[in-house]
């Protein structure tokens, strides 16, 4: 049991994702401080990947950017140590694959146990393929948080059932991005998800303004955003630290108001 | 599905994100169903003889057998319609995705060849059909982008990543994951998650069935000493290998791209320096740093240009049943100027990489075996850029 849990204690959860090293490893710790203080119960830090495969154009940008810059994933692990050695929110990693692969599962996650991550959502690791990992990384006390789509039907049960850490509820098809309007009846979804489990529901994908996060925050525990975050970061550089307080207290009042 | 049906040994495997598993597990299902249905077996095989041409010729090639010492049979995938082995797997897709009630296909493409091919079946079925190329490639195979152009497809041309083959794979997976609804994302190659390696190879294994009966009855019972054929994710290579597989007596060879030399960084040579991953939905082997970045390749072959391996090709290196062998873009060339002069046969770069490895082995055998080698594809699209590597300028 790790302490995601203690992200969806103090209402409905605000959870921010940025790209480790985009633009630099020193600007991702203090971008990840200004988040916390704007209200953000939970990080989910991107290790940036060659080949990104869930994602829009807006986060494989920030992908080219870090490993432009030279990020490697032993930067991901020193980012998580120094975030987690002045702050108790909890920390995830987003990363495909190959990189936890390649390192090896038991030593990956022995090392995000040692560097306070909690979690580990993997796009690329669909629920029938967790078994390899799951085990080793619960084991050093890492969840590994599964993802839903809304094209998972019949396949909620299953997956709701053997989740832990929190659900990330993907809002509608397609890669990550900003979008206007999410048509998917989410409430439906969560619904079917809460039949089987008490594990918290975040969602995800397409979400950036204060009024959908309102709006999913009334059906969900928490929402998820990444593209926008990631776009205030290439707007603003290494500026970015004010606006992004800004932008995640405005995030989190509009959930608290659920 | 039991995940163990998805694998060759450890390899393979289904790593893709969730919104498209229960497209996968459709498509699983579809494939299971309509791969037994003789009405579909009927329509799938008169398309093959038909309209693609097949069988295709097993051709005794009798001067470099001379010049070998050995008998040396070419199958002639070059001479389908559409010039490569491509269209194998394309009519069975295509067809499949009819069955399915799909309205619309989407493909990657390297140099053009699936790209051609699956927009030649959407044509003949009646489907939409959008193709993503690197950017890189649209440029190298101009001609073929218009080709695809005329068979009424779009093609996107992918700026993301290193521009290649690769980043075509991601951005057709990431189309796909935003609709899934009335498309068939067709996979040109024995790769992504299951069941696409073992569909494809189902549909191409018609190249190594005919190779047996051809050679069978031009020798009077004989097996192949050995098949070689190309291998960039492995389409032809296995469909090559499939009818053999389970006879140890006949070796099987896979001939990787490896560029400018493995031992530089410009190489797209899997096996011979690769590692394994997971990668593209499957679990093979890939060229990758030390931090698991998959990493950039390089062949004058943008058909073989991909970092990684089909994984049942990865489950019969890590047995020993097949060997896998690194060609440079030297011999590869050297290969395919002298098949042109010896038979008169111009073929695909990539091919050629198999006939480069057959000339530096060809003294392990005598006058008494039959090594067969799969031309792959025919070469006019590679005309221009060999010209260029020898230092001419021709117009297209």
């Amino acid at each position: 049991m790790s302490n995601i849990a203690a992200a969806f204690a103090h209402g409905k959860a605000f959870i921010a994702f940025l790209t480790a090293g985009d633009p630099s490893i020193e600007a991702s710790e203090r971008f990840i401080d200004a988040l916390i203080e704007g209200g953000a119960d939970l990080i989910e830090i991107g290790i940036p990947f060659s080949d990104p495969i869930a994602e829009g154009v807006v986060i494989q940008a920030a992908n080219v950017r870090s490993l432009t810059h030279g990020t490697r994933l032993d930067h991901a692990f020193e980012l998580a140590a120094k975030v987690h050695a002045k702050t108790e929110t909890p920390l995830v990693f987003l990363t495909y694959l190959n990189p936890v692969f390649h390192y090896g599962y038991e030593a990956f996650t022995a090392r995000c146990a040692q560097v306070g991550v909690s979690g580990l959502i993997i796009p690329d690791l669909p629920f029938e393929e967790q078994g390899e990992l799951k085990g080793i990384a619960a084991a050093h006390g890492v969840d590994i948080i599964t993802l839903i789509a809304p094209t998972s039907e019949q396949r909620i049960a299953a997956i709701a059932t053997e989740a832990t850490g929190f659900i990330y509820l993907v809002s509608s098809l397609g890669v990550t991005g900003v979008r206007s309007e999410i048509t998917t009846d989410l409430g439906a979804i969560v619904r079917a998800i809460k039949a089987h489990t008490d594990t918290p529901v975040a969602v995800g994908f397409g979400v950036h303004s204060p009024e959908q996060a309102a709006q999913i925050g009334a059906v969900a525990d928490g929402v998820i955003v990444g593209s926008k975050i990631v776009s205030l970061i290439a707007e603003h550089g290494e500026d970015s630290a004010e606006r992004l307080r800004d932008y995640a207290r405005q995030m989190k009042e509009a959930l608290r108001s659920r | 599905m039991n995940s163990a049906e998805a694998r060759f040994g450890d390899f393979g495997g289904q790593y893709i994100p969730e919104t498209l598993m229960n497209e996968i597990h459709a498509l699983e299902a579809a494939y299971a169903r309509f791969s037994a249905d003789p009405e579909f077996i009927a329509e799938l095989d008169a398309l093959l003889h038909d309209y693609a041409g097949r069988p295709s010729r097993l051709y005794f090639a009798g001067n470099l057998s001379a010049e070998l010492g050995t008998n040396v049979w070419l199958k002639r995938e070059d001479l389908n319609h559409t010039g490569s082995h491509k269209i194998n797997n394309v009519l069975g897709q295509c067809l499949l995705a009819k069955r399915m009630g799909k309205t619309r296909v989407i493909a990657e493409t390297g140099a053009g060849q699936h790209g051609v091919a699956c927009a030649t079946a959407a044509a003949l079925l009646g489907l939409d059909c959008e193709i993503f190329m690197g950017l890189e490639d649209t440029v190298r195979q101009s001609l073929n982008v218009y080709r695809m152009e005329l068979l009424g497809a779009k093609v996107n041309p992918v700026t993301s990543g290193t521009m290649t083959l690769k980043d075509a794979v991601n951005d057709a997976m990431r189309e796909w994951v935003g609709r899934v609804d009335d498309t068939l994302y067709v996979l040109g190659s024995v790769m992504g998650p299951h069941p696409f390696p073992m569909m494809v190879r189902d549909f191409q294994s018609v190249i190594g069935r005919e190779i047996r009966a051809q050679l069978a009855e031009a020798t009077g019972g004989r097996l192949p000493t050995a098949v070689i054929a190309c291998v960039g994710g492995g389409s032809n290579a296995i469909g090559s290998f499939h009818a053999f597989i389970s006879l140890p007596e006949v070796r099987l060879i896979g001939c990787e791209a490896a560029g400018e030399g493995i031992d530089t960084e410009r190489h797209a040579a899997t096996i011979a320096k690769g590692s394994i991953g997971v990668f593209h939905g499957m679990k093979s082997y890939f060229c990758q740093d030390s931090d698991g970045q998959i990493a950039p390749v390089y062949s004058i072959s943008a058909g073989l240009d991909y970092p990684g391996i089909g994984p049942e090709h990865a489950w019969l290196h890590a047995t020993g049943r097949a060997e896998y062998v690194p060609v440079t873009d030297e011999e590869a060339v050297t290969a395919f100027e002298k098949l042109a002069l010896t038979e008169g046969i111009i073929c695909a770069i990539e091919s050629a990489h198999a006939m480069a490895h057959l000339s530096k082995i060809a003294p392990e055998f005598g006058p008494d075996d039959h090594v067969v080698v799969t031309l792959s594809g025919r070469g006019d699209k590679d005309v221009a850029a060999i010209a260029r590597y020898r230092g001419k300028q021709v117009t297209e």
